[in-house]
């Protein structure tokens, strides 16, 4: 398989209002075709880094390379990029059928075109029954599909998406997440979605940045960046994760207690020095049948049913915080717990990462 | 509701109950009103001199309402996209003539465009030598003075609509590839219209009616219809006359309000019956 082409190179890019530093030295490779999510805590800059894509700011430092042009100073009407907006800014006043024409009116097509092209993106996106109302008579997820069909039917070369389900509530939320990556994969366009919810973006995204302060943590799929994120940041910010603090060894990390948690330690942690060893809930096993590198007792302090697992938070010497752990629906049927009792906890070195505190 | 009808009807009702009796009768024949009916009156307004005045006060007052829009509409845009905590600063700037009296507002435009007023003195600093222009007293002074005293409440209509315009619109638009002048034509323009209809309207109203300003920028030669109205009550002391033409002034008021009112209806019974829509 031949490796796939790059798009758009975010090359060293910078951008500051004032003092404050909003994007901060990024460099980041987007691929033709793929589903990028950028994601970060608000504030992280993402969103600029996203205004810099469309065209409303212009960086100060670095380059934007589209199909190998910079791109980084061209007005937002003269670049092959779409932006749906997080408001999804319909303009209120015309009909869901002007909306999505306009930005095709922009280019002077012929009608017949025009026409054509909107009745079919109209169809992609379950609108036609919808075409003559104005954006005011649709609902939340009616006009998020307009904001999308405004966009896509420009077939840009890259579709940028500000948190698109921002304003849906939760199961709707869930629905979209699948059909915008059926979306991107029938029109084959390069998606970057920009959000705040970790969850959207493994679910959604081939291939996530993660960003804080205006920088780069880590640039991955999502498989990646949850099974080994780059730093505890990341770490915390992606899923739920399990910390335990202490002092580097050259084998683990030894806790508070003088337990010592066993995992490989990175080769930029000198023994001695303050570390976090860390892991996920669902890799803990509650009474575990076989012999585990890890383990510790604790008493259950208190149980939460979601219904698909049971999550128990448990007090053990190893830490101050309790220890989150996830057990099957199915599991915790076999051997039911309750607030109170103590347990036994076990984990596998391999399911451990460490990081300088 | 109660105190407001009470209000209503005591200072807007039995007035213009009032005035509108007195149109239908008679001229006393050394001033003063006989009663008896007549239509006479209203057969007067439609004389073409009368006429003539209302259609030149229409011109008068529709040309000020159109540059009043034109600045007031331009000035609003500027403001609402300055900065944030800069706008109330400029909106206070754009008031403050409101702080002074409207004689003594008008007053100034006189030393303005005297002969020798100030417009005049700022040539000769350039070199002009010639005659001084006649500035004052023309339709141009009183157009000047109802588009200055105006203004303001132009500024204020449309920036009401400008300021809650969500930037993002805009920004839709360049996205989509229009230009900044096609952005402003097709989204933020349409978008204001309600705030520039209800500028224009005031400007309109207040103008049609004045006599203040062509009094005393118009001179003695220049006559609108509030300049009529007052000399049928004072000086002719033709007081039926006077109110048929105060009458005929108040149901072109009306009419165009009326238009207002409905456009505007309009517009909100669409947003009324789309909200409905939007539940079911």
């Amino acid at each position: 398989m031949s490796e796939p082409r790059t798009l758009l190179a975010i090359d060293h890019v910078s951008k500051n209002f004032g003092r404050v530093t909003a994007v901060d030295g990024i460099s980041l490779d987007i691929r033709e075709n793929e589903f990028f999510a950028l994601l970060g805590p608000s504030g992280c800059g993402k969103t600029t880094l996203l205004r810099m894509l469309a065209g409303f700011e212009t960086p100060n430092d670095g380059r934007i390379l589209l199909d190998g042009r910079d791109i980084a100073r061209t007005p937002p009407n003269k670049r092959p990029v779409n932006l749906m907006f997080q408001s999804y800014a319909l303009f209120p006043h015309m009909s869901v059928r002007a909306n999505v024409s306009y930005g095709l009116e922009m280019e002077r097509l012929p009608a017949s075109e025009i026409r054509s092209r909107v009745d079919a993106i109209l169809a992609t996106t379950e609108l036609v029954a919808f075409a003559d109302r104005k954006p005011e008579q649709l609902s939340g997820g009616q006009k998020q599909r307009v904001a999308l069909a405004r966009a896509l039917v420009k077939r840009p070369r890259l579709l940028l998406l500000d948190e698109p389900l921002g304003a849906l509530d939760k199961k709707l939320r869930g629905a979209m997440q699948l059909e915008l990556k059926r979306l991107q994969h029938e029109v084959g366009i390069t998606f970057v979605i920009v959000t705040h919810d970790q969850e959207e973006s493994l679910v959604m995204a081939d291939r996530m940045a993660v960003l804080k302060d205006g920088k780069l943590l880590q640039c991955d799929t999502p498989h990646a960046v949850y099974e080994h994120p780059a730093d505890r940041f990341v770490a915390d910010f992606i899923g739920v994760m399990n910390f335990v603090p202490g002092k580097a060894v050259t084998d683990g990390v030894l806790a508070v207690n003088g337990a010592r948690i066993a995992g490989k330690v990175p080769a930029t942690l000198a023994p001695g020095a303050s570390a976090v060893a860390s892991v996920r809930p669902e890799r803990i096993r509650l009474f575990p049948s076989v012999e585990t590198a890890n383990c510790t007792t604790g008493t259950v302090e208190a149980l939460a049913y979601h219904g698909l697992d049971l999550q128990l938070h448990v007090r053990t010497p190893l830490s101050p915080r309790p220890v989150l752990v996830r057990v099957t629906a199915d599991a915790a049927d076999r051997r039911p717990v309750s607030s109170g009792d103590q347990v036994e906890l076990g984990w596998d070195a391999a399911d451990v990462r460490i990081f300088a505190e | 509701m109660a105190p407001a009808l009470v209000w209503l009807t005591a200072l807007m009702v039995v007035p213009c109950a009032l005035v509108l009796a007195l149109a239908f009768f008679r001229r006393g024949i050394y001033g003063g009103i006989e009663y008896t009916f007549t239509l006479e009156n209203f057969g007067l307004v439609f004389d073409p001199l009368y006429a003539g005045i209302f259609l030149k006060s229409a011109r008068i007052a529709g040309t000020a309402t159109l540059i009043a829009v034109v600045i007031g509409y331009a000035a609003a845009y500027a403001i609402s996209a300055a900065p944030c905590r800069l706008q109330p600063v400029l909106l206070f700037f754009a008031v403050l003539p409101f702080w002074s009296n409207y004689l003594i507002r008008t007053y100034a435009w006189i030393v303005l465009l005297n002969r020798e007023g100030l417009i005049t003195q700022l040539l000769r600093w350039f070199g002009y030598t010639g005659e001084p222009p006649s500035m004052l007293y023309t339709e141009g002074a009183v157009i000047a003075g109802l588009v200055y005293n105006y203004l303001p409440f132009v500024i204020l209509a449309c920036y009401a609509p400008l300021s809650r315009l969500n930037p993002e619109l805009a920004e839709a638009s360049r996205d989509l590839g229009a230009s900044a002048i096609t952005t402003f034509r097709r989204v933020i323009l349409p978008l204001t219209v309600p705030g520039i209809a209800a500028g224009a309207v005031f400007v309109f109203v207040l103008s049609i009616g004045n006599f203040v300003t062509p009094a005393l920028l118009g001179g003695g030669r220049f006559q609108m219809i509030g300049n009529l109205v007052y000399d049928q009550f004072l000086t002719a002391n033709d007081w039926p006359f006077g109110a048929a033409l105060a009458m005929m002034l108040i149901a072109i008021m009306l009419l165009v309000l009326m238009a207002q009112a409905l456009a505007a209806d309009r517009a909100s019974g669409r947003a009324i019956e789309a909200s409905g829509g939007a539940d079911g």
